[in-house]
């Protein structure tokens, strides 16, 4: 029988040879599952950074703003004339002054719903969608300095870089987190096993003097450990991802933070949490135990 | 089987003896005896690999046990009984899993319902298969200890004081045992000071007496 399959199998008997009692069962049991409901989180973080970054990088890198800031009685004017600039732009898909209504909606959460556009100097935007390698910003910004005056154009460079580079950064964090959970579960588990196997020795002993191979021994312990932090994982887990679950729902106004959680397949990733624990506590009560009986030999 | 050629045992700097030469073969029946702190538990305990002698060789089964790693020691142990002293159970099983333990570390522990009430028959226990270890007599932890050491039928049966804290009716009921095993072609060794078990083998059986005094290993003459 291969290591794992007697973990996943096991033996009744040879597992009753180590009691059963013990403070490192509460122990690997109450760490498996705090670490895990912190890895949910540590997840979700990761995963809403990741998809806040391709947003950033890949939906707003296809699209510019071109702002006309003029005389009110020289913005239509203005608007056609860009309009026009832009239809004869190698590189542009698609470009469409935004209405009133779309433009209040853009303002809505700053000065609230009744703001009057009509009597008030607010310049016309226009959204441009780039197609194939995009436009010359640079030939786009002289024509447009020569044709329309009153335009600026904000093809997102500015602001989006630092966004990405910060939701990189963060992305990169939730993974390192995870790292850090992972080997903070393993030593953890290290600690228990070394412990289980200091208050046995006696146990060992007998099993030594009866003709148990030290991978009997280190298997008892392995067997044990695995599937306590399997299943303090798994009931972590399902915490963590019951808490993600009833986090406000997204919308506009709650920008990242309530845009925090899983979507759609994601929802999968905390499954794998407590068989990773599985490994992990495998993983770390192999190495601790065949240590540990190769110093009492 | 066990060879120990010119074995020596060093403890805390303290030599426990030297240039010691035993053979056990096939069939054999050996007393060890002599004084207490002589060595005679740390003699057996080299016999079955529990300790490593600092000088000479001890083959268990044509092996050097200092050429042995630990799972060979293991494996070399499933074929020699071991009967200790303390008997060395684990209290939180029942009496029949303790003496099954031989049969489940080496993954057998099906032949366990096969041979364990024949077993426990035979060493009288068949009553006290579910007791605890602390719940038993001492003589009957001994038994006990007696039937988990031959439950692998193993070629060697080696005894470490085995009727120390039993009576002697009890005593005789072991030896009885111990004599039963030998008529099977099993090795026999017991360390013992009790020259009354050991005259009550001699008339059972051909035994052979060696006395440890001094770190000296020298056959015991007629007066046994």
């Amino acid at each position: 029988m291969s290591d794992w399959t007697s973990v996943l199998v096991g033996d009744l008997r040879a597992d009753r040879m180590v009691p059963k009692t013990g403070f490192t069962v509460q122990l690997t049991v109450f760490s498996a599952a705090a670490m895990a409901f912190l890895a949910v989180f540590a997840l979700a973080l990761s995963l809403a950074t990741e998809r806040l970054a391709d947003r950033w990088s890949a939906k707003l890198a296809r699209t510019s703003t071109l702002r006309i800031s003029a005389p009110q009685d020289q913005i239509a004017a203005q608007t056609e004339a860009a309009l026009r600039v832009l239809q004869t732009t190698p590189g542009v898909g698609s470009a469409r002054a935004l209405s009133d209504e779309e433009q209040i909606a853009l303002l809505e959460p700053w000065f609230g719903p009744d703001l009057p556009v009509a009597s008030l100097p607010i310049p016309r935007l226009i959204e441009i969608v780039e197609i194939g390698d995009g436009f010359d910003a640079t030939g786009l910004r002289a024509r447009l300095q020569a044709e329309v005056p009153g335009a600026v154009l904000d093809d997102h460079t500015r602001w989006r870089a630092p966004l990405v580079a910060a939701a990189d950064r963060l992305r990169s964090l939730g993974y390192i987190s995870l790292a850090l959970i992972g080997g903070a579960t393993a030593a953890m588990i290290t600690l228990a096993a070394q412990a289980a196997l200091s208050a046995n020795a006696q146990v060992i002993r007998v099993m030594r003097l009866v003709g148990a191979t030290d991978a009997f021994i280190a298997g008892a312990f392995m067997r044990r450990f695995t599937l306590r932090a399997f299943s303090g994982a798994a009931f972590g887990a399902v915490a963590g991802a019951g808490g993600i679950y009833f986090l406000p729902e997204a919308d506009v106004a709650g920008g990242f933070l309530t845009g925090l959680g899983f979507e759609g397949l994601h929802w999968l990733w905390p499954l794998a949490i407590p068989p990773l624990a599985g490994v992990v506590a495998y993983v770390a009560t192999r190495s601790a135990a065949f240590r540990r009986l190769k110093e009492q030999s | 089987m066990i060879e120990l050629e010119r074995v020596a045992y060093t403890y805390g700097g303290a030599e426990l003896f030297a240039d010691l030469s035993m053979t056990l073969a096939p069939g054999s029946f050996h007393f060890l005896t002599g004084p207490s702190g002589a060595g005679k538990t740390t003699l057996l305990k080299l016999c079955y690999g529990e300790l490593i002698a600092t000088a000479g060789m001890v083959r268990i089964f044509g092996q050097n046990t200092r050429e042995m790693d630990r799972d060979q020691i293991a494996l070399a142990r499933r074929r020699i009984g071991v009967v200790h002293q303390d008997c060395h159970f684990l209290d939180h099983l029942p009496m029949a899993e303790n003496v099954a333990l031989p049969l489940t570390v080496s993954g057998r522990q099906q032949e366990a319902d096969e041979y364990l009430e024949d077993l426990l028959g035979w060493v009288g226990l068949s009553g006290q298969a579910g007791q605890l270890p602390p719940q038993l007599s001492g003589g009957e932890r001994q038994r006990a200890a007696l039937a988990r050491a031959v439950i692998m039928s193993p070629e060697v049966v080696i005894a470490d004081e085995p009727t120390g804290n039993i009576d002697w009716e009890m005593s005789q009921r072991l030896l009885t045992l111990l004599v039963e095993l030998n008529k099977m072609g099993k090795a026999v060794l017991i360390a013992t000071h009790d020259l009354n078990l050991i005259r009550a083998a001699k008339t059972q059986v051909a035994a052979r007496v060696l006395r440890l005094r001094g770190g000296q290993l020298q056959a015991a003459g007629a007066e046994l």
